[in-house]
């Protein structure tokens, strides 16, 4: 535990700054949202008409003028892109940063062993994932409120739900990358996460593309298909899980045999 | 017993060499010197012991245990200081030296603050505002403060001020008294000829030599010093050379009749043979090696 508990107390700044930066971006969208309401009857079908860019962020499946699907677009990209830098950054730094700040000597000389390392860095990881979270959905629930509109509790829940589940994916398989390297992971961190996000871009917009919502898991969770599902593509999330389940297992083998350079 | 034993301990990195069939014998309660330059294998050896790096081939015991089987065991009762001090530098000296504590599961308050006030540790202040002698006094504390059976420094004196290096020597031979183990990585042979019992020489990834400090400095070479003549007299294998206006100095190897034999008819004025210093015999070593490579 007291790896972990040192991991949470040396990212606690990162983790406020990015919660309270995406969670003051979003409690803006929001508070936006009864002004724009009434302007929306005619932005809905200009957004609708924009070609490949409406289908890129599925505005063709949602309606503007509802706050879910202002919600499911505004505030799921701000999350979705700030989350999922987060999320890459939390997992890319956790074993490579020990190497590039050379600290990873010392913690290795104590008596504690890789694996029980890797499992309390991760941990710590998905748990700053997984807070960040809690903070934006309070953050928007509170305002939602303040403002005097209320989320489909349903959608709301799914949305969250499978954000959750794509972040702790991209911070597991940023944590599979962070074994390998030994610096530049903050480039590669953040790589990471837009690369996957217009991954999904590309399969919205076009169908020769759609292979790669098995490999970006913003494909289920897209608020646009959440929203007019009413549901989250189960398969998609499976493939996704097996994803990061394949990074952090490629984490434990590579790091546990790995030469810690000086 | 032995506390620290290699078999033909290996480490490559890809082509380069790391270290080579390593054969190395270290006894309970020694206060032991591990010698040789910037390159030759030490930080090697003492980084594949404490398991940040894996052996290409052979093993090693610690505490009579394996290295890699019983690798988490063997760093509970080992106090590692590393060549350069590197620790999360926004943290505090008090926070570093706490974890390092906590890591261990263990309370060594007590002995951090003893420890502390002899080396004058600042330990309010972070990690990033300490000067690197001063990340050295906080990688003591954490290599010392939980009373080690086994202490591994790495070049531990380097940028350490005189006066704190002899607190420091004072700590490891008040500590070796006790009983600790102490094995002594350096370069610096005075170092090693002042503080320790035995020492081994590594050179180019192997072992040259291990023995009694006492053996190792009494070796056949002498260091000849002869006054009135500015070359070394015809005929005399000598390295280490320095001559000056009116005097040559040399360290020499061959018997004693040859040198009387050379000497004779010479106008030297004044002269002195005496019993090299560990810091010669290990240059007398060296040149001699490379001397050997040369042709």
């Amino acid at each position: 535990m007291t790896v972990y508990a040192n991991e949470m107390k040396r990212s606690l700044k990162a983790l406020i700054i990015w919660s309270l930066a995406i969670g003051a971006m979003i409690m803006i969208c929001i508070a936006m949202f009864p002004d724009l309401k009434n302007e929306t009857e005619k932005m809905g079908s200009m957004f609708a008409n924009m070609g490949s860019f409406t289908d890129a962020f599925g505005m063709d499946k949602l309606d503007f003028g509802q706050l879910m699907g202002f919600y499911g677009i505004e505030c799921g990209n701000v999350l979705g892109i700030g989350g999922g830098m987060f999320a890459a950054l939390a997992g890319i730094s956790a074993l490579a940063n020990e190497e590039k700040e050379h600290t990873a000597e010392f913690l290795l000389t104590h008596p504690v062993s890789r694996a029980s390392v890797m499992i309390q860095k991760l941990t710590a990881a998905l748990t700053q994932v997984a807070v960040l979270n809690m903070f934006t959905v309070c953050a928007s629930l509170a305002t939602a409120a303040a403002v005097g509109e209320s989320f489909d509790k349903k959608q709301f829940v799914l949305i969250h739900a499978a954000f959750l589940v794509m972040q702790a994916e991209l911070c597991c398989i940023a944590f599979g990358i962070s074994a390998f390297i030994k610096r530049g992971s903050l480039g590669i961190g953040l790589g990471l996460a837009l690369a996957m996000y217009f991954m999904n871009l590309l399969c919205n917009m076009s169908s020769d593309a759609e292979f790669l919502k098995y490999v970006t898991p913003y494909a289920y969770a897209e608020p646009s298909d959440i929203i007019s599902e009413n549901a989250v593509d189960g398969a998609l999330m499976a493939v996704g899980c097996c994803l990061a389940a394949a990074g952090a297992v490629t984490a434990f083998i590579k790091y546990g045999k790995k030469d810690i350079s000086a | 017993m032995s506390i620290i034993e290699t078999h033909r301990l290996t480490k490559k990195y890809g082509k380069y060499r790391g270290i080579t069939e390593l054969d190395l014998s270290i006894e309970e309660g020694e206060f032991f010197g591990f010698i040789g330059p910037n390159g030759a294998g030490k930080s090697t050896t003492i980084r594949t012991l404490l398991g940040l790096i894996k052996p290409t081939s052979g093993s090693a015991e610690i505490f009579g245990k394996d290295i890699i089987k019983a690798h988490r065991e063997i760093l509970a009762d080992i106090g590692y200081m590393p060549s350069e001090a590197n620790f999360y530098s926004t943290m505090t000296a008090e926070e570093i030296i706490k974890l390092s504590a906590r890591l261990r599961k263990r309370d060594c308050s007590a002995e951090a603050a003893r420890l502390c006030e002899r080396l004058g540790v600042d330990r309010k202040k972070r990690i990033e505002e300490l000067s690197l002698g001063n990340k050295k006094k906080v990688s003591i504390v954490c290599a010392l403060q939980h009373e080690p059976r086994l202490c591994i420094l790495d070049e531990p004196t380097s940028g350490l001020d005189p006066l704190m290096q002899k607190e420091f020597f004072d700590i490891l031979r008040e500590r070796n008294k006790k009983g600790s183990t102490i094995m002594l990585s350096s370069h610096i042979l005075s170092e090693i000829q002042k503080n320790c019992d035995r020492a081994a020489i590594i050179k180019e990834g192997r072992l040259t030599a291990l023995d009694s400090v006492e053996n190792l400095s009494r070796t056949a070479a002498k260091r000849v010093t002869l006054h009135g003549i500015s070359a070394v007299p015809g005929g005399l294998e000598a390295v280490d050379v320095n001559s000056a206006e009116g005097s040559v100095s040399f360290l020499y190897s061959g018997g004693i009749p040859k040198l009387i034999t050379a000497l004779a008819g010479l106008d030297i004025t004044d002269m002195t043979v005496t019993e090299p210093d560990l810091e010669e015999i290990f240059m007398h070593y060296y040149e001699k090696e490379k001397g050997g490579e040369r042709r």
